[in-house]
């Protein structure tokens, strides 16, 4: 089959490799109909994270159609059509039954290095190395799909595949945003980033009740969706002073929860220690989000982290008595509701993807999707 | 709850069932010999389900039953409803290793340890051990 392959720093190619197979029980294979770019790609793609190969297929947020299934899968029949949550996880295990899928003991085949780097294995993702999950990605013809009865949700027929697309990643990002910062009706949110998940971020808390949410970025076109997309305000950083003017559009207080959508990708660190993994990262944006949020909120971290970050204001968070919270999504809780709004037209995605393209085309649609060019804010892929 | 105490040691024949060494649950893991010249530390994982489910008729699971005479296992409950706390770790007092146990062990028996005990947990919890999907050159008729 054909796939997006990872050839080294800031290399891609479309190329043949060998057709995904059932390896486990619970697995099935998808033939891929949408495929999304995603922020979480871009240290990937600079070579940023350890243990990637030459080879690998990227892409984890996705939708498609059931071509074979696995002898215990239950749920799913072939010609299903389906979203598959981009987070791997086992539904079994003691954090899946709280609803902290992304936190599986099982959902990597590379538990031992995830140890090594963050004390405990996480969950895993499609298109990530053995630490993070070990399976190819999605930007393909065709993906298997392991534990597939407890990730793969069945798309309502209303639902567009422009628009299911989104309940894969960005949508349980954006609405873990809103529920780890429990927003709540009079609340005033800002978000940090107005790409696919910060929009998503901004219009779950619109959905929960906030009374005012603040979205903040510099390109105009995405501000622009902002407000006609999800009824947000829009405030660009290049023009005006972000913390007086959240100040001001908070009653003096600062906003009740702050949110991080922004992530790695924004901030490189130096060349050398980027690429063996050891760079500091520093967020501008985090620590902005820090000194904006009122005495006693809620942080909220949503950007891919995956190392250490220097300059922290942890005085700040200490002094004003904040709450910092982070994660990646439970995809498993909130897909099926999810899609349900989608379904009643109170979730709208489908405007994210700028830019269409055929798989043969996906280098082309990261460096447009990487340089922000041609107001992309996501490229979808069709094999 | 059942409780589970220490459930073979090296040298013996198999175990059938759990022995009466009962492990409480505030107590800590049983301590290593003063001689033990090998004081290995416990690995130990949680894993979802009650003690006579992750261990039925107190048969030591897969793929640990493979290092029978080569690690004690211990098994208790784990608090707040959690599971079963799995605890394993290598026999220091014998002579060494042998025959296939020190094959599979290796040259790192801890990291072998823990990988034997995550994957007997993903089989009690989940019913299989994940899978990697293989390269074009781990698959039959293959280059390389």
């Amino acid at each position: 089959m054909r796939a997006l392959c990872w050839e080294g720093a800031n290399a891609l190619a479309v190329r043949e490799v060998p057709d995904p197979e059932l390896r486990n029980a619970h697995d099935m294979i998808v033939r891929v109909r949408r495929s999304a770019t995603c922020g979480a790609d871009l240290p990937l793609l600079a070579g940023r994270i350890p243990y990637l190969a030459a080879g690998d297929v990227l892409g984890h947020e996705f939708l498609g159609e059931v071509v074979e299934v696995g002898p215990e899968v239950r749920r799913h029949r072939i010609a299903d059509r389906v979203v598959v949550c981009a987070g791997i996880a086992c539904g079994a295990c003691w954090f899946c039954r709280q609803g902290l899928f992304a936190c599986c003991d099982n959902g990597t085949t590379g538990a031992s290095a995830a140890e090594s780097a963050w004390g405990q294995p996480t969950g895993g993702c499609y298109g990530h190395p053995a630490p993070l999950g070990g399976f190819a990605g999605s930007h393909a013809e065709y993906v298997r799909v392991p534990y597939a009865d407890v990730g793969a949700f069945a798309v309502p027929e209303a639902v567009s595949d422009d628009r299911a697309v989104f309940a894969s990643d960005a949508a349980p990002t954006g609405w873990l945003g809103a529920e780890l910062g429990e927003v709540r009706p009079g609340d005033v949110v800002a978000v940090w980033g107005a790409g696919a998940v910060g929009q998503l971020t901004a219009g779950a808390a619109l959905l929960r009740g906030a009374d005012r949410v603040v979205v903040v970025d510099d390109h105009d076109e995405r501000l622009r969706m902002v407000e006609r997309h999800v009824g947000a305000e829009p405030l660009n950083y290049r023009d005006v002073d972000v913390l007086a003017e959240l100040r001001e559009r908070s009653g003096g207080r600062g906003p009740d929860v702050c949110v991080e959508a922004v992530g790695m990708a924004a901030e490189p660190p130096g060349l050398l220690a980027g690429r063996l993994g050891g760079g500091a990262e520093r967020s501008l944006a985090l620590r902005e989000a820090v000194h904006a949020c009122r005495k006693g909120g809620t942080v909220v971290v949503l950007g891919t982290w995956t190392g250490v970050v220097d300059t922290f204001p942890l005085g700040a968070v200490m002094q004003k008595a904040l709450t910092v919270r982070s994660g990646r999504q439970h995809g498993q809780r909130w897909i099926p509701m999810l899609l349900d709004r989608m379904a009643r037209d109170e979730l709208r995605t489908e405007h994210l993807a700028t830019h269409r393209l055929p798989l043969e085309r996906a280098a082309d649609g990261y460096v447009l999707f990487r340089e922000r060019a041609d107001g992309c804010v996501r490229a979808v892929f069709s094999p | 709850m059942a409780r589970m105490g220490r459930l073979a040691g090296g040298g013996m024949a198999m175990a059938k069932t759990a022995r009466t060494l009962v492990v409480r649950r505030r107590e800590r893991w049983p301590r290593a010999a003063e001689t033990d010249p090998r004081p290995g530390r416990w690995q130990v994982v949680t894993v979802a389900g009650r003690p006579e489910e992750v261990l039925p008729r107190g048969r030591w699971p897969e793929p640990l039953r493979r290092l029978y005479g080569a690690v004690e296992l211990y098994a208790r409950p784990a608090p707040g409803g959690r599971g079963t706390e799995l605890a394993a770790r290598l026999l220091g007092n014998g002579p060494g290793l042998r025959g296939m146990a020190a094959h599979l062990v290796g040259d790192d028996p801890g990291r072998f340890l823990r990988q034997a005990l995550r994957e007997a947990k993903q089989l009690a919890e989940t019913g299989e051990v994940l899978r990697a999907d293989r390269s074009r050159v781990d698959r039959p008729g293959g280059p390389g």
